[in-house]
């Protein structure tokens, strides 16, 4: 318990803990800072100098973001004549650094830097621009750099390196002529970039952002020649209602499946039912690792990883490839769901599957990579043609002029639109852990759940783990859950030494997502998302989960084993094996 | 190994850092021991405490000579109760316009460099040494390996020194071309192999500095001057200069002198003397217009200001600077718009670029001082801007290079208003 | 050295990035680093391109272009400003008809400014590779070129 101190803020008196930042105390006296590079899932690296304050005694302003209150009586005005010149002259400067692009520009209306010029109430500069040019890069097929925007803010390449721990980028040249950006001027598709679009997420302004397909799912949804379908990831439910001033974690599935249904739609279903096939073909295979492990001793098919990330996948291929033949064969929903469409879905239906364009709906920018991967074609065409994000799918609804929050509920459609409790919470991080539980404890054991919640692999720490115990299974099966690459290496590198060490390692089965809060934050989700905002939207889908669905474990969901019955046999047939498994590629580091 | 012929004045009464230069050969440490060398090493690994040693150089009131005058034994003892691995961190990254005094030190005298920095070690619970010369000092470099090495032979660096159980070793690092890395953070940053960006301060890095391990960042001058205090005793350096500056400080005269060169003289010597008697006045005779003191980081001052002692406070009340110690003397016909460009342009390319203040700052006065020139769209409040700019640059900056565009500028814009504000008339 | 001496020179910890970047350019005759190269420099240490990368562009002595077999590096900084550099750089630019951050078409210089080298008292001052040249004047600089184009045609 640190030590309580007084001191004045504004001349408001207020007592805080002695280290409190200065930002967190002027909070208190009921008074805020205007930041810029500040983010409140990011250490801070004073980079903008508009959060100064004035500090009694102290020779300069400080930086309220990284000054702690270090003794009683300090003294402290945040908008004196000194601080507001200060902060206006250097406002003023980023201004003169950055184009006046607004009225095009992708973050118009929710960039932080307009929010921060309209705060700080800037109507005229005595500054020229003095910005520079650089080219943008559309090398990647998920995400694209403007640097020309860039105000270097080092948010990007601090996410990017020190919580994703990817370092595909960094901040380049020196001076005026520093910008983040790619050695050997490289396109972002050529790095080890995994396209988590975590980057995104934090940059402030409009210098990076997801390579958008919305004008070729109009013109698909405008051709009458095309049949298009659409799937929804569960993270897209919980959150798309944030882009119409709604509470994140608003669970809105009826809503949304009504929006695309209005855009034109022809068929609109839902990634959940796939998410469900997932488990079967999952659980089947932890099965199977398990049963080979306990005849043979043969352990090194243990631990079975989660592969739905596509993140995680090229994280994984980059950095892991010791444990490619650990990872799940198993495909995401989304790719999975875009192998049956062009088969299952085509052949019931009697289309031609030539005519359909397989569209979805995600909170995730590595999904536009995944679903270009040369091997998703599985289906004899590209299974997914497009992806969009969150974003994209929110400006589409926008554009057709459609009232989100007035939308009645609608169910999304057969036989690729049921989903049970169990699907839908894949969206965040321990979802797709307790899913597989579900399932895998029933069909080992052959005995009912006693608890459907399995709340030991749920929350937003970083890294989990559980113990669980299954009747009819000789061992505990040890289970770990991680979200954030950055985490995902904690435990990654204890099962490499574990295996290089013992030939095994003590964990089962682990899950792996690459964003920070599961696919509840991922790179194509609203604007804005924070820890806090992500943990309120899986809140949203756990409350789906226990409230409103008919069934809460993937087994039991009626689309599922009519897809079984009719067309792929059982899980993990020959059939299911071709369709819905995939493998990977070992990728340079450089 | 000379890089070039210096000229080095001292007054041998007072010559502490400069005394061996020119006088003893660097390469061999023979000369150096034979000149008492490494005598105050063994009087303090045989008869001190390492506390004994903090408060003898607390006691002379010896200040970084690097530029900013922090009290090193201050400094010192910030670092002493901490617990693990420490480090003594010498900063030779002198890069400060018209300074060269560090490198004078370590090819004339490398070994009294290290012996400073072992003593500076034994104070303060440090093992390990580095030492971060920029790269272009290539003779400094070579020649402070060398001497390393020869030091390490004849047992004054390594394990169990002199037998007293105490052990140090020092390893010399590169810059690669940055000012900015002579900033003790970003100059820690370098060394740890990265970008040089200034870090926050707090935490200062006696507390956490390389790898986050408390680190006593030096100035070469200032370790040069720790042997003879140790051996001499903080009371006979405090007999030099002045009662807040005591010791001697190596400054560099400059531009239009007769004889320019380096100096160690004691503080409260005047700018006068340092220009007319060690500089040997202004060349062609012709009449002196303005000084630059402290270096691009520095102030202009006018020769009504001559008069001026050469000690901290006494700069300090006249709003200048000591900086380095580098004095440019500037004649009557020296365009004073010309050389504060030329300043700014220095800035502009040694910003590291991490904060915005400095980053567009210092391009942005110079794009104004661009327009007066060339008077392009001028709307008559063009110095207001730019003193308003370098002022906010003071207060936001996250480190010393940003903060200093106001000292030229102010300094300049006080004293030759008149011919700043006709510019291109 | 070739890129296996130094790193056998030194120990793989990040410290040594700016020492082992030194010797390499040093020695591989285009006074230069590339893309391969720094590739196996950030194996060697355990770091990512875009890191190293993000080191080689910040510091002004490192260049991934090749450049020439001597590189001039005259200082512009306050000192040397003073008694004459600018005109030397122009003098520089017309004689060897390159600018700045340019290589004469035979290869032999590449001429770049520099901030304060730290001769300043025998300013106006330039480096050619490891030499310092002092108090020069156009003269000066004509016949130290000279001097190391006919060093080179007797090599």
């Amino acid at each position: 318990m640190s030590e309580m101190v007084k001191i004045k803020i504004n001349n408001v008196d207020v007592e805080v803990e002695k280290g409190t930042m200065l930002l967190d105390a002027i909070k208190k006296a009921g008074f805020s800072v205007p930041t810029l590079c500040y983010h409140e899932d990011l250490k801070p690296n004073g980079t903008c100098g508009i959060c100064v304050v004035e500090v009694k005694g102290s020779p300069t302003l400080k930086r309220s973001c990284c000054t702690p209150v270090d003794r009683d009586g300090m003294e402290i005005n945040t908008f004196s004549k000194k601080v507001k010149e200060a902060r206006e002259t250097v406002l003023k400067l980023i201004l003169a650094d950055h184009p006046d692009d607004c009225l095009t520009c992708i973050k118009n209306q929710n960039c932080e830097l307009q929010s921060l010029a309209e705060q700080l109430d800037i109507n005229e500069t005595e500054y020229d621009k003095i910005f520079n040019e650089y080219e943008a890069d559309y090398n990647s097929s998920a995400i694209i750099r403007d640097p020309r925007k860039c105000i270097k803010c080092g948010r990007c390449v601090q996410v990017c390196q020190e919580v994703q721990t990817v370092f595909a980028i960094d901040m380049i040249n020196r001076g005026h002529d520093t910008v983040m950006g790619l050695p050997f001027e490289m396109g972002l598709g050529e790095t080890v970039c995994v396209n988590c679009g975590q980057c995104i997420m934090v940059c402030p302004v409009g210098a990076i952002y997801e390579k958008s397909y919305e004008k070729e799912v109009w013109n698909a949804l405008n051709d009458p020649s095309k049949h298009v379908i659409v799937q929804e990831a569960p993270a897209v439910r919980v959150a798309i209602g944030e882009e119409f001033g709604m509470e994140p974690g608003t669970v809105t599935s009826g809503k949304m499946h009504s929006a695309l249904k209005r855009l034109g739609f022809d068929k609109v279903f839902d990634t959940n039912f796939s998410a469900d096939l997932t488990i079967m073909e999952e659980g089947t295979e932890l099965i199977h690792r398990v049963k080979h492990a306990l005849n043979t001793g043969d352990m090194s098919k243990l631990p079975i990883i989660t592969s739905c990330s596509p993140g995680w996948i090229k994280f994984l291929e980059t950095y892991y490839p010791i444990l490619i033949n650990n990872v799940s064969t198993a495909k995401s929903p989304q790719q999975m769901f875009g192998a049956l469409s062009k088969t299952y879905y085509a052949k019931k239906e009697n289309i031609d599957p030539a005519s359909i364009v397989s569209v979805s709906i995600m909170p995730c920018t590595a999904k536009k990579f995944e679903a270009q991967r040369p091997e998703m074609n599985s289906s004899g065409y590209r299974d997914v043609d497009y992806v969009l994000t969150t974003r994209e799918f929110a400006n589409m609804i926008k554009v057709a002029g459609i009232d989100f929050p007035s939308l009645p509920d609608l169910n999304a459609d057969s036989p690729m639109g049921e989903y049970t409790g169990a699907g839908t919470i894949f969206g965040a991080t321990g979802g797709v852990m307790e899913a597989a539980l579900r399932t895998g404890y029933e069909l080992i054991s052959g005995e009912t759940l006693p608890k459907v919640d399995l709340t030991e692999v749920r929350g937003m720490e970083g890294v989990r783990e559980a113990d669980v115990a299954i009747p009819g299974l000789p061992f505990t099966l040890k289970v770990a859950v991680a979200h954030g690459l950055g985490n995902a290496r904690k435990i990654l590198d204890k099962v490499v030494e574990q295996i290089e060490k013992d030939g095994k390692s003590e964990y089962h089965f682990i899950e792996i997502m690459a964003c920070p809060g599961g696919c509840v934050g991922g790179g194509g989700q609203p604007y804005g998302s924070t820890l806090a905002i992500r943990a309120k939207r899986a809140e949203g889908l756990y409350k789906e989960d226990a409230e409103m669905l008919e069934h809460r474990k993937s087994h039991e969901n009626e689309q599922v084993k009519e897809v079984y019955k009719e067309f792929l046999g059982e899980p993990y047939s020959e059939k299911a094996h071709k369709l819905l498994h995939t493998n990977y590629v070992k990728r340079s580091k450089y | 190994m000379k890089t070039i012929n210096d000229n080095i004045m001292l007054d041998s009464k007072y010559a502490i850092v400069l005394e061996n230069v020119g006088k003893i050969d660097p390469m061999k440490i023979s000369d150096y021991i034979e000149n008492n060398g490494y005598e105050a090493l063994r009087k303090a690994l045989s008869d001190m405490k390492p506390n004994e040693v903090v408060e003898s150089v607390k006691k002379s009131g010896l200040r970084g000579r690097g530029g900013a005058g922090f009290p090193t034994g201050l400094k010192w003892s910030i670092t002493v109760p901490l617990k693990g691995e420490k480090f003594i961190l010498c900063n030779a990254d002198e890069g400060e316009p018209g300074t060269f005094k560090d490198r004078l030190i370590m090819e004339g005298d490398p070994h009294k460099l290290i012996e400073g920095m072992i003593l500076a070690g034994y104070a303060v619970g440090a093992h390990k040494g580095y030492i971060y010369i920029r790269g272009e000092y290539k003779n400094s470099i070579e020649t402070m390996k060398h001497a390393i090495e020869e030091a390490r032979k004849n047992g004054y660096l390594g394990e169990n020194i002199f037998n007293s159980g105490f052990s140090f070793d020092i390893k010399v690092n590169m810059g690669a071309g940055a000012y900015v890395c002579g900033e003790e953070t970003a100059l820690i940053e370098s060394l740890e192999g990265k970008r040089g960006n200034p870090r926050i301060k707090p935490p200062f890095p006696g507390i956490k500095g390389v790898w986050n391990k408390p680190t006593v960042v030096n100035n070469v001058e200032t370790l040069a001057n720790i042997p003879a205090i140790i051996d001499k005793g903080a009371e006979w350096f405090t007999s030099i200069g002045t009662e807040k500056s005591p010791g001697t400080k190596v400054f560099s005269i400059l531009g239009h002198v007769n004889n320019p060169g380096a100096v160690e003289a004691p503080f409260g010597t005047t700018l006068r003397e340092l220009i007319y008697e060690y500089g040997k006045g202004i060349k062609g005779g012709k009449e002196i217009k303005a000084v630059l003191i402290g270096g691009a980081a520095g102030v202009f001052l006018p020769k009504s200001k001559l008069n001026l002692k050469m000690d901290y406070e006494t700069l300090k009340e006249n709003n200048a600077v000591l900086g380095s110690g580098a004095i440019l003397v500037m004649d009557e016909d020296t365009d004073i718009f010309d050389m504060l460009v030329n300043v700014m342009e220095f800035f502009k390319e040694e910003s590291c670029g991490q904060c915005s203040p400095c980053r567009i700052g210092n391009p942005m006065i110079l794009n104004i001082l661009d327009k007066i020139k060339r008077k392009k769209d001028l709307k008559g409040n063009e110095w207001e801007i730019i003193l308003k700019t370098a002022s906010a640059m003071k207060e936001t900056s996250l480190c010393a290079l940003g903060q200093s565009a106001i000292m030229p500028i102010s300094s300049a814009y006080t004293y030759f208003k008149d011919e700043l504000e006709n510019q291109g008339e | 050295m070739n890129i296996g001496e130094v790193f056998n020179k030194y120990e793989p910890k990040k410290e040594n990035l700016l020492l082992i970047l030194h010797d390499i350019q040093g020695s591989n005759g285009t006074q230069s680093i590339d893309e391969e190269t720094l590739k196996k420099v950030a194996e060697y240490l355990d770091m990512s391109l875009s890191q190293v990368y993000g080191v080689v562009s910040f510091y002004t002595m490192y260049s991934t272009k090749p450049r020439g077999k001597y590189i001039i590096r005259i200082c512009q900084s306050p000192t040397c400003h003073l008694m004459g550099s600018k005109s030397l750089l122009e003098h520089l630019k017309e004689t060897l008809k390159i600018d700045v951050n340019e290589t004469t078409h035979d290869k032999m210089f590449t001429l770049e400014t520099s901030s304060c080298l730290g001769v300043c008292s025998e300013a106006p001052a330039m480096m050619i590779n490891d030499t310092v040249y002092g108090n020069l004047t156009e003269e000066k600089v004509n016949s130290i070129l000279e001097k190391l184009r006919s060093n080179h045609e007797n090599d």
